[in-house]
């Protein structure tokens, strides 16, 4: 770990490259430099160009600059490290999640400082309460949801009407999940599995999609000040236990299901239905060579999904006259028609109400149904799990999941043991 | 530098040294000091900076669970594809050492993956692995195999990583004993043919000695890049299921990028570094003694 001798060159290149231009102009436009990841397939770092550069044609005196800065992982990393170099991007798009890293770091600025007017005022209200969830924490705002997603059931409509079932109708609840699994399981001669009923995927980021069995039956992983968890809640038990008992009856994969592959298990027809994010929908519509449905999460207790994405930060070692230059834009980007544009490109969830009640985005509910899933959804959608020291006490689910579903642990075990690994690491933020 | 005996000369080497010099100390040497007295401190967190805290990242260390796993796993990883992969490169130089027709392709065909990117790769053994109709499967389900999922499970994760490893790595150890045995003379083989000696033990006592400085070179890269190779990893398992498959380096980029406690990830890189130091000098002035150099 040589980070303190890199954050050190990296500020000594900053300053080197930094001293050169001052000489040149006084009167240059406030610069900006925007960090952004890419998480979903097609031409985005285009579209963001185009944005940057539409918006200097109307704003003279801002210039952005975004900078493509690879996965939301990638990201963070280095907007972290450059904001402890002293000279952090002015704004990026990182996880709504890294909220409490972001915070506990001491690297950003909570956006209420730069609304003033009644417009102002208007905007930061006119986001879906579901995304303001998990960027609002102790009375302050500190993110602008952008890039937001949710967790949605995708369908086999062809193995459906083979199966018997009415290929117009998702499961609505757990039982009726684990009955239409059933129904689409098939086996060859030899008894080996030729198509699964269902499948969520347990790779990478398992407690996401946990998350949404948890909230559906009537569970909350974390408390709002994000310093205490649940994991141990017999409610949570027992959601872990039919994701178990999912696989344990030969209808979901056995072990551990990977993210990446999902969608290609659903266009090969080995799985009939799966869990995956909204950001997937272009996606599918463009590779699946059969007709599909996409419906909301089955609810046990409730329905339910954790949303998930990224939001807007704006970093606390820039100058006010870029901060406000950052405000400026991102306001400027979550308007409702750019919003509704956004959503079309990417398959994310737009934002804001007013962004699904343009003509645009009207437009392309009524000839594609299923890109509206996702919004109905949102009424019952919760912040996705977030904490202090978030990734380590995510791990620690994370590990208790995948214990879990490989059978190397009960449930009720499993999540004892994540309880306590979360407890500890939560103690000092208390 | 300046009062060196020799005055001229060695100023001149100084000089001519100083480039590299340089770049080693800027990149290697002082941040290999600072990672040690960093791992002396706490984390810096927010507006807190890093105290003295002696020994406690090293006592967090033996009592992290995750990092035991991360340690027993790196060891059987080692234990697996060093062995592996030079034995196969050997076999692979050996067989396109000799003249036959499609030896250039099969050289190549030999080395390709080594040139290809590690993460691309790593993106295509992920649907060898992948269960129902991964290519793995589809060979295993010719002989009525039951359907496996290599990397879902903890028991297969870890062998599934270090096989995408020897794989990896073969070829490019082929081409260092492919050099090496072109160097080798041909009236060697002549007079071995003369006394009638059989091609086994022209190996064993003439080609496998002769080797030595070879194998040795490799030997130190395959220790070396069996703790550094970590990119696949990242792409197939991410260390799951359950840390089945996760490797120190791995898990040193966990706690420093994505848990942020830099202070525990420099002890951890402390210890890494210590353990190649150690093994590295072992064969540096232990089995050195062992080779035959021409």
């Amino acid at each position: 770990m040589q980070r303190k001798t890199f954050t050190r060159l990296i500020a000594a290149t900053a300053i080197a490259f930094g001293i050169a231009p001052l000489g040149a102009s006084a009167q240059a436009p406030t610069e900006i430099s925007f960090f952004y990841p890419v998480a979903v397939g097609g031409s985005i770092a285009k579209y963001i160009d185009d944005l940057a550069a539409d918006f200097t044609k109307e704003n003279p005196g801002i210039k952005v600059n975004p900078i493509y800065a690879g996965s939301y992982q990638d990201t963070i990393v280095k907007a972290l490290t450059a904001h402890k170099s002293g000279t952090p991007p002015v704004t990026s798009v990182l996880l709504s999640t890294d909220m409490f890293t972001l915070i506990d770091e001491d690297a950003i600025v909570p956006i209420d400082s730069f609304v003033k007017t009644a417009d102002d005022r208007a905007w930061l209200g006119s986001f879906y309460k579901a995304f303001m969830l998990n960027s609002q924490t102790g009375g302050k705002t500190w993110g602008v949801p952008f890039q937001r997603s949710t967790i949605v059931l995708y369908y086999n409509k062809d193995l459906f009407k083979a199966a018997g079932l009415d290929p117009n109708k998702g499961p609505a609840t757990w039982a009726e999940m684990a009955d239409f699994a059933k129904k689409l399981t098939t086996k060859d001669a030899s008894g080996k599995v030729t198509q699964y009923g269902v499948q969520i995927p347990s790779s990478g980021f398992p407690y996401w999609l946990f998350q949404a069995l948890a909230i559906e039956n009537d569970a909350v992983l974390a408390n709002d000040a994000g310093n205490a968890v649940k994991f141990d809640d017999p409610k949570v038990i027992e959601a872990l236990q039919y994701w178990v008992d999912l696989a344990k009856q030969g209808t979901h994969p056995a072990g551990i299901v990977e993210w990446g592959t999902t969608p290609k298990d659903f266009f090969e027809k080995k799985v009939a239905m799966m869990w995956t994010t909204t950001g997937n929908l272009t996606n599918v519509k463009n590779n699946a060579k059969f007709d599909f449905g996409v419906s909301m999460l089955p609810s046990a207790k409730r329905k339910g999904s954790p949303t998930g994405g990224g939001n807007f930060y704006i970093f606390k070692k820039s100058s006010p006259a870029q901060q406000e230059a950052a405000f400026k834009f991102i306001k400027w980007v979550t308007q409702p028609e750019r919003a509704a544009r956004w959503s079309m490109e990417t398959g994310y969830v737009a934002i804001s109400e007013a962004a699904y009640n343009t003509d645009t985005l009207r437009k392309y509910g009524r000839d594609f149904p299923a890109a509206l899933v996702a919004r109905d959804q949102l009424p019952f959608a919760v912040a996705e799990f977030s904490t202090h020291d978030n990734q380590r006490v995510t791990k620690a689910l994370n590990d208790g999941l995948q214990a879990a579903l490989t059978g190397t642990k009960t449930p009720a075990q499993a999540m004892q043991d994540a309880q306590k690994e979360a407890d500890r690491l939560l103690r000092s933020y208390k | 530098m300046l009062h060196q005996p020799s005055g001229n000369s060695a100023l001149h080497a100084y000089l001519l040294l100083l480039p590299a010099l340089v770049l080693l100390v800027a990149f290697t040497h002082y941040p290999a000091v600072a990672t040690l007295i960093d791992s002396f401190f706490s984390t810096p967190k927010g507006g807190r900076p890093g105290v003295w805290v002696g020994l406690e990242n090293y006592e967090v260390m033996s009592g992290d669970p995750v990092f035991w796993k991360a340690a027993t796993n790196n060891l059987w990883f080692a234990l697996a594809t060093i062995p592996a992969s030079i034995g196969l490169a050997l076999v692979m130089a050996l067989w396109v050492n000799e003249r036959m027709t499609g030896r250039g392709f099969l050289r190549m065909a030999y080395f390709t993956p080594t040139v290809l990117p590690m993460i691309a790769v790593a993106n295509i053994w992920l649907f060898f692995y992948t269960p129902g109709y991964g290519l793995l499967e589809q060979i295993t389900g010719l002989f009525g195999l039951p359907s496996h999922n290599w990397l879902g499970d903890q028991r297969t994760a870890l062998g599934a990583i270090t096989l995408v490893a020897v794989w990896k790595e073969a070829g490019f150890f082929m081409i260092f004993y492919l050099a090496a045995l072109q160097s080798l003379s041909p009236s060697l083989r002549e007079a071995a043919a003369i006394e009638g000696a059989s091609r086994w033990y022209f190996f064993r006592r003439v080609q496998w000695p002769l080797l030595m400085p070879t194998t040795l070179f490799v030997m130190i890269n395959a220790v070396i890049n069996a703790v550094r190779m970590v990119d696949h990893v990242v792409v197939l398992t991410r260390g799951g299921p359950d840390n089945a498959s996760t490797l120190l380096l791995y898990h040193l980029y966990e706690v420093g990028f994505k848990f942020w406690d830099t202070a525990y990830a420099a002890a951890i890189t402390v210890v890494l570094l210590a353990v190649l130091a150690s093994v590295a000098l072992f064969q540096f002035f232990v089995l050195d003694r062992k080779v035959h150099y021409q």
